[in-house]
């Protein structure tokens, strides 16, 4: 699932055993956070995941609606007896979530490899996307 | 001699209705003014998140519910100290003094933290807010920038 406000905003959702990676994108204000929250908690009601990972590695501002944002999304993952872990956070950001003492209600961290479940190698992939031609293949024949 | 009866060297001045789509327009508004000074990034990035925060309260708390005009005027003082004021003629605020205490919000269920003033108050040097119910509020920034020239 691939959402976008518009060119400058927007949210990339992805769950897999019970974890949610939510990759946001462009400016995080008042404007865009309203949008933004709706797609993460449509994802959260639907895929109920004990993990949520908000990343910021592709945020170029962010004022206190993002603090907003993180702390609503904290209080809705504790009625799923989940957590919320902050990721790749730029510099100037992590100074606003120091400044609204976020880092003591979530994890930061730059490095989410190991909380997602591993996803299947390109090899495996490829296997996959072979089978299906071929089964396509079989069933012209 | 006082900073507010100095000219300034520079000045801008803009309206525009209290859309959210407008807040990034404003920040960006007064990015590209300042850039004049040439301040280095975390500078800049800090006043645009002031900026934000005031042009927000103005659109959120001031006009909820209802369009208004929000002003925007910056103006440049010798030795790159910043003013800027963010006015509207809204609903005014009810208690100036709880409403700048950090986490205090007339708006949860729309996510705020109530961290605006806090945010304002530590990026910027001085945060100075006039307000009376009705008529709208009125709140200057001030800040000094170093340009990143200076620093070489």
């Amino acid at each position: 699932m691939n959402s976008e406000i518009s060119t400058h905003s927007g949210v990339s959702l992805s769950s897999n055993s019970g974890v949610c990676v939510a990759k946001i994108k462009g400016d995080l204000d008042h404007h865009t956070a309203k949008f933004i929250r709706g797609e993460i908690d449509r994802e959260i009601a639907s895929a109920r995941p004990h993990r949520l990972i908000i990343d910021f590695s592709g945020v170029t501002f962010m004022d206190s609606s993002g603090i907003g944002l993180i702390m609503g999304r904290y209080k809705l993952m504790q009625d799923y007896d989940g957590e919320v872990i902050i990721a790749s956070p730029p510099d100037y950001i992590r100074k606003v979530l120091r400044l609204a003492g976020v880092d003591k209600l979530a994890r930061i961290t730059d490095d989410i490899s190991s909380l997602i479940p591993k996803e299947k190698s390109p090899e495996e992939n490829k296997e996959k996307e072979v089978t299906a031609d071929e089964q396509s293949t079989a069933a012209a024949n | 001699m006082s900073r507010v009866r100095q000219q300034p060297i520079n000045e801008m001045k803009l309206t525009f209705p209290s859309y959210s789509e407008n807040e990034r327009f404003a920040r960006i508004a007064v990015s590209g003014f300042l850039s004049q000074l040439d301040p280095c990034i975390d500078e800049l990035s800090d006043i645009k998140t002031a900026v934000s925060e005031g042009v927000t309260n103005a659109i959120v708390h001031g006009y909820r519910g209802t369009v208004g005009t929000v002003l925007l005027q910056v103006k440049i003082f010798q030795g790159g100290r910043i003013y800027i004021k963010i006015q509207d003629k809204g609903c005014g605020i009810e208690n100036i003094e709880q409403a700048r205490e950090p986490l205090f919000t007339t708006a949860p269920e729309d996510d705020r933290a109530g961290l605006g003033f806090a945010i304002m108050e530590t990026f910027m040097e001085k945060v100075r807010v006039k307000s009376e119910l009705g008529k709208g509020t009125t709140l200057v920034l001030e800040r000094t920038v170093k340009s990143r020239k200076s620093r070489l």
